[in-house]
């Protein structure tokens, strides 16, 4: 806490007078680029469709209400199908998962100079590079289906849950491996009983995360052609038909609470 | 006989009756196998697919920046905007939402309300409601902006509800205890305790918010998501490559950053 002196009289400050200069100077940069940022956005917008967003909400409205009743028995498989993307692509990724966590975590990494950095690289990759581009990409190659919403899941899981497997990994003790170690046991062992355990809770919670963020994600991949629920809704809104459309969100919004549900019961459990 | 035992030793199991774990097993194999069936691969489709992958990786290997870098630095300009004003509407929304959402500070109908109003705003992934954003507000990045703005008060919401319920009730009675309106004991009871966690928390929500923006222009909403989808309609693989490698490098040095902020403000 900054005491100037004025000959006599100590005066106290909270901040020195550079500090406040600088967080001025920041509140005033923070301020300019956030204005600057807003007027790019105000001239590409043609705000005559944005006033009369009012008239547009009734009148889609309008016709999303009533919602068409017949068409709920047409949605059972698609939302089946969301629910297997969402299941076996999580599956799929943490299997991928695992093994790059103990190739990047700094305790258990076979090399630090060669392995860590690759493996982290990859993970960063797939984190980055949202799930519904991963889809766009797949199903260039593999075609539309759900062959491409699974492994495009998969893709972007396999950096969440490698992640914050590594950082648990990690932040694990060494001492029950070093204990391991003593007993004379080899490194998979010592491994298998002095670190495995401590990191499989959080493993387990992680994997029911994803899968909750997955279910989600995988409503909407069937917009680029990748199976699911994803592909009924772009047909009934290619089609303008926003009865269904109606139906189709109500559908996403049950399943989507019904997960979330389960993850947060398991997630309970594991505590 | 003892050393027998002590071999045979095995760690103790987290289903413990024998039976049961073999039907939760058994009915895990099994959904696997009918999911797996369901899955309707295509061989001769995904061959087909596969023997396009030459030009789809050779594509990848020489990201071209240079035929469309007009269209790119306006795409990335945009997503950056788009993100700024997003975060900064989405932290000033939050905020009362997020307070009304706290069980130790207001009523039971507010805090009914303010929970039921951001679940709603976290229950459809971004595209949907960029989808009806597009319909309402019409193509282009303020479409965006509020989507980016409803996931954003939505995450921040909650996370700062559950903080602000998490505070130390000490600050809290003593202002009561003195007799402080309910603003100033928001203001000095509770704020000082959650603004590091909540300025951390926006900094997390501004590498969410433009790595989503990288994904609504799909539908119409702006960004480098709309130069993306672009550049894919027209199999310019080379440019989406290049794209690409810029959304990974602007996310991971966004992340380098705010993880180096939060750390210091935590």
């Amino acid at each position: 806490m900054p005491v100037l002196e004025h000959g006599e009289v100590r005066e106290w400050r909270r901040r020195t007078t550079s500090e406040q200069w600088l967080r001025f100077l920041g509140a005033l940069g923070l301020t300019a680029s956030l204005v600057a940022a807003g007027a790019a956005i105000s001239a590409q917008t043609t705000w005559v469709f944005v006033l009369d967003a009012g008239l547009q909400l009734r009148d889609l409205g309008m016709r999303m209400f009533p919602p068409d009743g017949s068409y709920v028995g047409a949605l059972a498989r698609p939302l089946l199908d969301t629910l297997h993307i969402a299941t076996l692509g999580t599956a799929l990724g943490v299997v991928i998962a695992v093994p790059l966590a103990f190739a990047a975590a700094g305790p258990t990494t076979p090399s630090r100079v060669y392995v860590r950095p690759i493996a982290i690289l990859v993970l960063v990759t797939s984190r980055s590079v949202n799930s519904i581009i991963w889809a766009l990409m797949l199903v260039v190659l593999l075609g539309p289906g759900m062959l491409a919403g699974v492994l495009a899941i998969a893709f972007r899981s396999v950096g969440f849950v490698g992640k914050l497997v590594y950082e648990a990994i990690e932040e694990a003790p060494e001492l029950p491996v070093m204990a391991m170690e003593t007993t004379g046991a080899g490194r998979a062992q010592a491994l298998a009983f002095g670190l495995v355990p401590q990191i499989l809770p959080t493993m387990a919670g992680v994997s029911i995360y994803r899968w909750e963020i997955n279910i989600r994600e995988a409503t909407i991949l069937g917009l680029v052609g990748a199976g699911g629920i994803g592909m009924a809704l772009q047909a009934s809104i290619d089609a303008l038909r926003w009865s269904q459309v109606s139906v189709i969100l109500l559908g996403i919004l049950g399943t989507v609470v019904v997960a979330e549900l389960v993850s947060a019961r398991v997630r309970q459990g594991l505590r | 006989m003892a050393s027998e035992l002590a071999r045979q030793w095995r760690p103790p199991r987290r289903i413990e009756s024998a039976a049961k774990r073999r039907i939760i097993l058994g009915g895990v194999a099994l959904y696997g196998l009918v999911a797996l069936v369901t899955l309707d691969i295509d061989p001769a489709r995904i061959a087909e697919g596969l023997s396009r992958t030459g030009a789809f990786f050779s594509g990848w290997l020489r990201p071209d920046f240079v035929t469309r870098w007009t269209d790119i630095r306006a795409g990335l300009l945009e997503s950056l905007s788009m993100t700024a004003v997003a975060t900064a509407a989405g932290i000033l929304l939050s905020v009362p939402l997020g307070l009304g959402a706290a069980r130790n500070l207001v009523p039971g109908p507010v805090y009914i309300a303010s929970r039921g109003a951001l679940s709603m705003f976290r229950a459809f992934h971004e595209i949907i409601v960029a989808i009806l954003f597009v319909a309402m507000f019409g193509f282009g990045p303020f479409a965006g902006v509020v989507t980016l703005t409803v996931g954003s008060v939505g995450f921040l919401g909650k996370l700062l509800a559950e903080a602000v319920e998490d505070v130390d009730p000490a600050p809290l009675e003593a202002l009561t205890a003195a007799g402080a309106p309910w603003a100033s004991r928001v203001v000095f009871g509770v704020l000082p305790q959650v603004m590091p966690r909540v300025l951390g928390l926006a900094l997390y929500r501004l590498d969410i918010n433009f790595r989503e923006s990288a994904v609504i222009g799909l539908v119409g909403a702006g960004g480098i998501g709309a130069t993306l989808t672009t550049a894919f309609s027209r199999y310019e693989f080379e440019s989406v490559s290049a794209i690409l490698i810029l959304i990974i490098g602007l996310v991971f040095a966004a992340e380098v950053i705010s993880g180096r902020l939060r750390r210091r403000l935590l």
